[in-house]
């Protein structure tokens, strides 16, 4: 709430807490903004001064050698592609789980609202935990392929209790009741008339599911052990938070000159690209959040309506 | 007013106690029923079935004899994990990190709501909400990186800066005793400014002649803020409140597994992370599937009093 009454002048009192608010936002932007300014000018400095510190928030001894290195780092690419592909492909199988199941349980005259609900409710509370999971899929034979990542978590009951609160306040009853007098099947008022309307909630739906995907790494972690299928994430991991203890462990244990040698490299590898890779991961979606956080923000507030 | 309800009560009276699925409802919504068909197979498959398959925690699961033909043990795993010499230190350390978390995470999307609340509309509103909600739309694994990179005793821009005002080194990574701290302050660091989307909205949603009138009557600022627009939004903190307290069980785990090194094991294993390691690593289907379970249960009783509670004390509650 703006002060917007300028009849009542501000009182001293206000002014200073003016200075206090504006002195908090700076503080809270600041922090948020310092890491990636970092991890920006980090990624292209020369190691060396990013680790000895020298280099604290403006690039120094700039070299582009991190990103060569990234673009000819075939792993990351492969990572990249089959990341695009489980991002794509799961992002539509999870909207046409959640839309159209969304849509029915919005319908006041379904005789499979009620049932339905609280059978997907009761798996928010209630489901077999990480171990029985890993073994169903490991039965219906999926372990290291796609549908391990793309198909167990497609459908989020949160994401389509959103779904059904925005059908039931966006999209009136009394225009489908009207279609449905003239005689429009349960699946035209959909197609014809529902899923028109209802832009903006699939592109809320498709931003969540997909960043979701994309920044995932623990389905593959538990379900794939073929590399060549590895995500982005999975790539990262091993650059970014492997490479760490392999270095460790190679200097805190007694081991052969060669392999200590290996892991030295790898440890030097990692420190030119890790900053880098970081930015390049995030790309995509640093690139549309700016322009969609109007969305997420909007897919917050219809799930608040009715949570 | 009489007749209108008379003639709406009149078919429910007809409504003799019809089966779930007659034929006649079948025929009158079988377009929506098909619609809901795909999700409905994708919840039996991947969230029911698993839930039979939870009976391995009573049973010795042989994979060749399957989940049935596995011979019962009855409380031998459960046993089994009471018992272990390091139950207490799993459960101490599951509620340790998510209490702290909770204590400094959870008022902190409040503040910064009620700042950004304050601020006038506008350029630098806007640029501080699109800065502070950012860092949720990263990657645990970059997350995980980062920490790593800034944390590291030699190299990483921490420690150089602790130097700087004299501080030794911190070996924040592989010392248990910060463990707790790292991961309760950069998921503060993640979360805070997405955590006060929520509060923001409730906010939005104070009546302005409320602050007109205080305006008038001599109020400053911060007796609006906390006389108006504080209590605008103490449901949604029950609201949310409840929700973390029953969740103190069911963390996320994904970070702690990224973060966690033999180092720091005393302070980052967590009873998910056990769950993960007995179970995947080591292949203790059923002794890893009986700590679940007995986990889930912890969490289904935590959700149910807190929000028993909840009722009780204020008027808001999940259900």
């Amino acid at each position: 709430m703006t002060n917007t009454n300028h009849l009542i002048k501000d009182t001293k009192a206000d002014r200073v807490f003016k200075v206090f608010l504006y002195i908090f936002i700076f503080l809270a932007v600041a922090i948020v903004v310092y890491p990636l300014v970092y991890i920006i000018s980090a990624s292209i400095s020369s190691p060396q001064s990013v680790n000895s510190g020298a280099m604290w928030f403006f690039p120094k001894d700039i070299t582009w050698e991190g990103y060569g290195v990234i673009l000819k780092y075939k792993d990351i690419w492969r990572g990249y592609g089959m990341t695009i592909f489980y991002t794509v492909t799961g992002t539509l199988v999870s909207l046409i789980l959640t839309i159209p199941c969304a849509y029915a349980i919005s319908r006041p005259d379904f005789s499979g609202k009620k049932w339905f609900t609280s059978f997907m409710l009761v798996t928010m509370f209630l489901n077999g935990g990480l171990i029985p999971t890993y073994l169903l899929i490991r039965n219906m034979g999926m372990i290291d392929t796609v549908w391990a990542i793309i198909l167990p978590g497609a459908a989020s009951v949160y994401n389509i209790v959103v779904t059904r609160s925005f059908f039931q306040s966006s999209v009136p009853w009394e225009m489908q009741e009207a279609a449905k007098i003239d005689g429009a099947s349960d699946f035209q008022i959909f197609f014809k008339i529902v899923l028109p309307l209802s832009a903006p909630i699939i592109a809320v739906m498709a931003l969540f599911y997909g960043v979701g995907i994309w920044n995932s790494y623990f389905s593959a972690l538990v379900y794939l052990q073929n590399k060549a299928l590895y995500p982005l994430q999975m790539v990262l991991r091993q650059i970014l938070v492997l490479q760490d203890m392999q270095q460790g462990a190679a200097t805190g244990a007694n081991v052969t000159a060669s392999a200590a040698q290996a892991a030295y490299d790898k440890a030097t590898l990692a420190a030119i690209i890790k900053y880098g890779v970081m930015i390049v991961s995030s790309l995509p979606v640093i690139i549309v959040y700016p322009f969609l956080q109007r969305f997420f923000v909007k897919g917050v507030l219809i799930g608040s309506l009715k949570g | 007013m009489a007749a209108a309800t008379a003639t709406v009560s009149a078919p429910k009276q007809k409504k003799t106690r019809e089966p779930l699925f007659s034929k006649r409802r079948l025929k009158q919504n079988w377009q929506l029923y098909i619609l809901i068909l795909p999700a409905f197979l994708s919840f039996l498959i991947f969230s029911y079935i698993p839930m039979y398959g939870i009976l391995i925690a009573f049973k010795d699961y042989v994979p060749t004899l399957g989940i049935w033909g596995s011979p019962w043990v009855g409380f031998k795993y459960f046993k089994q994990f009471f018992d272990s010499y390091y139950f207490w230190d799993l459960i101490r350390n599951t509620i340790g990190i998510q209490v702290y978390g909770l204590i400094v995470g959870f008022p902190l999307p409040i503040i910064l709501a009620l700042a950004l609340n304050e601020m006038k509309d506008g350029f630098w509103k806007k640029f501080a909400q699109t800065v502070t909600y950012a860092p949720n739309f990263i990657s645990i694994v970059v997350m995980g990186g980062m920490l790593i990179a800034f944390l590291d005793p030699s190299t990483g821009i921490i420690n150089h800066a602790l130097g700087f005002f004299g501080v030794k080194p911190i070996a924040f990574m592989s010392d248990p005793k910060w463990f707790k701290t790292v991961y309760v302050l950069s998921g503060v660091w993640q979360g805070t400014g997405w955590g006060s989307v929520i509060y923001l909205a409730a906010l939005a949603g104070v009546d302005p002649s409320l602050h007109e009138a205080a305006i008038v009557d001599g109020a400053s600022r911060v007796q609006r803020i906390w006389h108006i627009n504080l209590p605008a939004i103490v449901p949604t903190m029950v609201i949310l409140l409840i929700m973390n307290v029953g969740s103190l069980f069911s963390m996320g785990y994904e970070k702690i597994l990224l973060l966690q090194n033999p180092l720091n094991m005393s302070s980052s294993n967590v009873i998910a992370t056990f769950v993960y390691s007995q179970g995947l690593i080591n292949g203790q289907y059923s002794y890893a599937a009986a700590v679940g379970l007995f986990n889930a249960a912890i969490n289904a009783v935590l959700l149910i009093s807190v929000n028993a509670i909840a009722r009780r004390v204020s008027e808001n509650s999940l259900w």
